[in-house]
């Protein structure tokens, strides 16, 4: 079941290339001028995060994400861009350039939390690291599969119904009107 | 001899793509990359998930990326029809100029 922990050079190398992918993939996403080479590049971030799953030995969430977020959710969206007749972005300054300086200020401190609640989080928990082992098989389809239909069978159910609701409220809400 | 990567660059790795994701909500104005950028948010949050749950050894972190990909989907569906009915409606999708809850 170890994946990419056969050799942690291997490891090392399987996480670098993935995760400076995925920057760089998500980095570019944002700067794109034009929304469909957004949506591109935003499928090649969740293939490489699909990686990173992978080497986390998490199987199950790794194929879930290829197949729920770059297959379904972004065909959809890419589906959108093309119904919605596209609309390049021109570089507007003046009145939103202060709020984009004081939005970037803000999500940079946002950042800066994170890490340090990060740093936090690793001194509080190195004795957790160390007590526990991953289990064989951690993250197969078959223990996920397990855990869903026995200790979180009522949060699976519900998470059903809302599916359906989000299926039926897409419906109503895209239909024409007959009025 | 070296070490296996530790969790730490993985919580780094998904602070990093929150933030390149709350960047583009703030800054972007197209609402379908504003969008995309908040399932690049999600994103994050789920590789946090993933990496503390193989840290303590627990499957219930994947059980809750599970849900939230779940949720995830059914925004997708719900939210981009009201854009393609907000097309409808005013012609334009620019966040800033979609300011009135009914046409």
């Amino acid at each position: 079941m170890d994946l990419a922990f056969i050799d942690p050079v291997f490891g090392w190398a399987v996480f670098l290339v993935a995760s400076i992918l995925a920057l760089f993939c998500s980095i570019m996403m944002v700067t794109r001028k034009n929304p469909i080479h957004s949506a591109l590049w935003l499928i090649v971030t969740f293939f490489s995060i699909a990686v990173i799953y992978l080497s986390l030995q998490a199987q199950f969430i790794a194929i879930a994400q290829v197949m729920v977020y770059a297959g379904a959710i972004m065909m959809l969206i890419i589906f959108v861009i093309m119904l919605i007749q596209l609309e390049i972005e021109g570089l507007k300054r003046g009145r939103l350039s202060g709020a984009k300086i004081i939005g970037l200020f803000i999500t940079v401190i946002l950042f800066l939390e994170i890490a340090a609640a990060l740093m936090a989080f690793r001194g509080s928990a190195a004795k957790v690291a160390t007590a526990s082992t991953t289990p064989e098989g951690m993250g197969t389809v078959a223990s996920v599969g397990t855990a869903l239909y026995g200790k979180f069978l009522f949060p699976f159910e519900v998470a059903s119904i809302l599916l359906l609701i989000g299926v039926v409220g897409a419906v109503v809400l895209a239909r024409k009107r007959k009025d | 001899m070296l070490q296996a990567v530790p969790h730490s660059l993985y919580f780094a790795l998904s602070a990093a793509l929150f933030t390149i994701g709350a960047i583009g909500v703030i800054t972007r104005r197209n609402a379908i990359i504003v969008f995309m950028c908040i399932e690049l948010m999600l994103n994050g949050a789920n590789l946090a998930f993933i990496a503390a749950g193989n840290m303590i050894g627990s499957i219930d972190g994947m059980v809750f990326v599970f849900f939230i990909m779940t949720v995830a989907a059914a925004e997708a569906a719900i939210g981009l029809a009201i854009f393609v009915l907000i097309f409808r409606l005013k012609g334009t999708i620019n966040v800033d100029e979609i300011n009135l809850l009914r046409g």
